[in-house]
């Protein structure tokens, strides 16, 4: 298994009440396969994520249970050992590609971040001559310029494969991408799908997609995680998960779908 | 439980700014009805004495009541700080709300202007006004007044250019409100947090701009008394009477620390 | 380069207008050349004449056209009081307000840059706290006020200068700058106090932006994040303080002028204003306006380095 989660269990303390945000969640993650997490708002998919990608705060909050990564554990690693991981082993894509980059660097420059970090050997060219495959590698349009220009000289869904390029930089065994489609139209929103898809076939990289769009995981994904309130309601192959709900939350979500298949 | 709901309601620096402008706004109060000693009778028995029961703060060289010169002192610089900001204000809400609100060249032509004057700092622009029209307390009131009016104008004409583009304000030309009435009663009030903010920092630039001047000499002259003036004639003496330099520096002091702790409380 | 273009356009039609606003200011107050040359009892008829001499009667733009030309070839007039050319008072002056200025300059940026981000990496620690609390008091003194204290601590009670006892560059530069340093700190400080407070809350702002947690998600450390990526996007409103600073600077080193007895700019200017001497009035106003500008306009253009989205955007 790439990943393995043990009975993880998230809990803010930052406030008067402590706040559950995850809890007792296990599942694990083989490689190559592309997983699912689906809920509303506020079910504990986007901490989860964090968790796995090292970027919960350090104050405040109460953590337990496994996180193993190739074996490693990552919950309660130190923070040199998880930067190690991060970037070279693990990338993650986010919400918002319009805030996600640095507005006062040029693209090729955070492309290329992850290289400078795990790869220092690497000699200025070489650094260059990968970025601009990956800029190419997530079909940018004439990635040589791209990767001269602002985030700001960008449109939402160009940001988007930005920040998957350079995530894909080092050619991470596992790619988060945390709600990577919500913020951006719904013909780009396909595209991305479809290149997440195409990435995880060509790299043999594993794909986390947490998304609350069911269409779209449906779409994507081998397997399906349903979470709710902090809570894992339901695993199983995406087919198991459409067909045949156990769950009467899974149900509801699903029926939830806006579906043109139903009308026609 | 009681107390620990106090302090989140009012942090620390609020509360310790709150009582420092309550007290000098108690000090100055009283300075309108009220000082120890007349602020210009002479004494050449106890010229620069030092602080004692009698002389809170000490005598001056002619031997005037430091402590009555401080609050008459305090009473100008506050009233002057007082006026330039009502002026500043008041310019500024006009100019900043009807160029926010109708764009246009009226909209650039005004701005260019206060972008000239803006550059211009205040210190620079009250002497300009004082050579031309002589020093005094009003003609300082003035000068800073105008100085301060592109400060203000800037602030509130991009309120408005945030506000007059929302949909309830869309929604209120639709139903034929009137200019006037949605410039002053739909759009203005909902600029106050931001207005009475740059008011404070606007009145703490007042008051050290004023004590700036009548050091220099140029703002309320003698033997009226103001803060900047008596520095300046303190340093003198500052070797064998600091506490003449020391009262009124800290009077400034108070009054802009407690204001500025008030406005980070308020923000906050 | 059409943003550069722009902001020098710019900056040369405000040159233009500040000296015009303060052309006219001088103009339309009671007393001219010729009323100062001959004095206020004097027949109306040598008055007049002396006027058509000096070509005072001649239409207010043709002067003031006249006026600015000479004023950008270094001609800046007459002074009433001394009947000097404005120039000669002003030229020996200037350095020594200008290098308090710049001296003030970067003594501030020197301590607040350090500071402003040390309290920001330790934001809620005990030195941070500590370093809030002495900027909110250094922040609410009037800083001639702070080069009277100077003088009594470092000039009276240790003795390090000697108050008053300004030497000009001309004769001996070390002792110059060993005298103008207490009153540059008496400038700096206030101003390190402002941009502290500024730059640390900037930090702890971005700080909290997406991007941030993009550059720790690749394996950066905290000071990589800080110094390549939080730092360059906290300074841009830093900048833009420390533009309207130097110019403050300027200005402020007139006042200080006065504290430390220091004969500069201020100096000439304050005596003028008394004495009514308005050609060296104009002249003195005009040149620090014209500083300010110049600085605000190399603000704009290190903000337009620094900040790329400002070159393609409209404004």
């Amino acid at each position: 298994m790439l990943l393995e989660i043990k009975d993880l269990s998230i809990e803010f303390h930052d406030h008067d009440v402590p706040e559950r945000v995850v809890h007792d969640v296990s599942f694990s993650l083989a490689e190559g396969e592309i997983l699912g997490i689906v809920g509303e708002s506020g079910s504990g998919k986007s901490m989860t994520a964090m968790a796995i990608a090292g970027l919960l705060k350090r104050h405040d909050v109460e953590k337990k249970g496994t996180i193993l990564f190739e074996g490693t554990e990552l919950l309660h690693a130190s923070r040199a050992q998880l930067r190690k991981v991060q970037g070279n082993d693990i990338g993650i894509i986010f919400q918002e590609p319009m805030t996600s980059l640095n507005p006062v660097k040029r693209i090729g420059w955070q492309v290329e971040e992850s290289l400078r970090i795990h790869r220092p050997d690497m000699s200025k060219e070489e650094r260059r001559h990968r970025a601009i495959t990956a800029l190419s590698d997530v079909e940018l349009p004439n990635p040589e310029q791209v990767y001269k220009k602002y985030p700001h000289e960008l449109s939402g869904g160009m940001r988007q494969r930005v920040m998957i390029a350079s995530a894909m930089i080092c050619e991470p065994k596992l790619l988060i991408a945390d709600e990577p489609t919500t913020a951006l139209d719904v013909t780009i929103q396909l595209q991305i799908v479809k290149l997440l898809q195409r990435l995880n076939k060509e790299k043999k990289m594993a794909v986390l997609f947490i998304s609350h769009d069911l269409s779209l995981v449906k779409r994507l994904c081998d397997r399906i995680i349903v979470m709710h309130n902090g809570d894992l309601v339901e695993q199983g192959s995406a087919q198991e998960i459409f067909e045949n709900p156990k769950e009467c939350y899974t149900k509801e979500l699903i029926d939830a779908i806006p579906r043109l298949e139903k009308l026609v | 439980m009681l107390m620990k709901s106090f302090r989140k309601k009012y942090p620390p620096n609020f509360v310790i700014g709150a009582v420092i402008t309550v007290v000098m706004l108690l000090l100055i109060l009283m300075s309108f009805f009220y000082t120890p000693y007349d602020i210009t009778k002479m004494d050449s028995a106890s010229k620069l004495a030092a602080p004692s029961f009698r002389h809170l703060m000490g005598c001056d060289n002619f031997g005037r009541d430091i402590f009555s010169r401080v609050l008459k002192g305090m009473e100008n610089t506050f009233v002057i700080a007082f006026l330039t900001v009502v002026i500043g204000t008041a310019g500024g809400v006009l100019i900043g709300a009807f160029t926010g609100y109708f764009g246009g060249w009226l909209d650039e032509v005004l701005m260019r202007i206060i972008d000239v004057v803006f550059a211009f700092p205040s210190i620079l622009l009250a002497l300009v006004f004082v050579s031309i029209f002589g020093t005094g307390r009003y003609n300082v009131v003035a000068a800073l007044g105008v100085a301060f009016i592109p400060s203000f104008a800037r602030i509130v004409r991009s309120e408005f250019i945030k506000y007059r583009e929302m949909d309830y304000v869309k929604s209120a030309q639709l139903a034929g409100v009137g200019r006037l009435r949605i410039i002053f009663v739909h759009i203005l009030p909902n600029t106050f947090t931001v207005l009475m903010s740059s008011i404070m920092i606007g009145f703490n630039n007042a008051v050290l701009a004023e004590a700036g001047m009548s050091y220099l000499g140029i703002g309320v002259q003698p033997p009226d008394a103001s803060l900047g003036s008596m520095l300046s004639e303190s340093q003198t003496y500052l070797f064998s009477a600091p506490w003449y330099a020391v009262f009124p520096g800290l009077m400034i002091i108070l009054l802009v620390l407690g204001f500025s702790l008030l406005a980070d409380g308020i923000k906050a | 380069m059409k943003y550069g273009l722009k902001k020098f356009v710019t900056m040369l039609i405000t040159i233009l207008c500040i000296s015009f606003l303060v052309y006219l200011a001088f103009d339309v107050i009671p007393g001219d050349a010729a009323l100062a040359a001959l004095g206020t009892d004097v027949e109306p008829e040598r008055l007049a004449a002396l006027r058509e001499e000096m070509g005072l009667n001649r239409p207010f733009l043709e002067r003031y056209f006249d006026w600015l030309l000479s004023f950008v070839t270094g001609d800046f007039g007459t002074s009433y009081k001394y009947n000097l050319p404005v120039a000669d008072m002003i030229v020996s002056k200037l350095p020594v307000t200008v290098i308090m200025a710049l001296i003030s300059f970067i003594i501030m940026t020197a301590v607040s840059l350090p500071v402003g981000i040390y309290t920001a990496k330790h934001s809620g620690g005990r030195i941070d706290r500590v370093i809030t609390v002495v900027n909110q008091i250094m922040m609410s003194v009037p800083h001639f006020f702070m080069g009277i204290i100077i003088t009594y601590v470092f000039g009276m009670v240790f003795k390090l200068f000697t108050p008053g006892g300004f030497v000009s560059y001309e004769t001996d530069i070390a002792g110059f700058l060993s005298y103008i340093i207490f009153p540059c700190i008496a400038i700096a400080l206030p101003k390190i106090a402002m941009s502290v407070k500024l730059l640390r809350g900037s930090c702890v702002g971005e700080a909290k932006k997406d991007y941030v947690r993009t550059a720790y998600s690749k394996g950066n450390n905290t000071n990589k994040v800080l110094y390549r990526h939080v730092l360059k996007n906290a300074m841009i409103p830093v900048i833009t303080l420390w533009g309207m600073m130097l110019a403050d600077m300027l200005v402020g080193s007139i006042v200080i002028e006065q504290v430390f007895n220091i004969p500069g700019i201020g100096r000439i200017l304050l005596t003028s204003i008394s004495y009514r001497d308005y050609p060296v009035v104009e002249a003195i106003i005009v040149l620090i306006a014209f500083v300010v500008v110049v600085t605000n306009f190399c603000v704009d253009i290190i903000y337009g380095i620094i900040d790329p989205r400002i070159n393609v955007g409209a404004e």
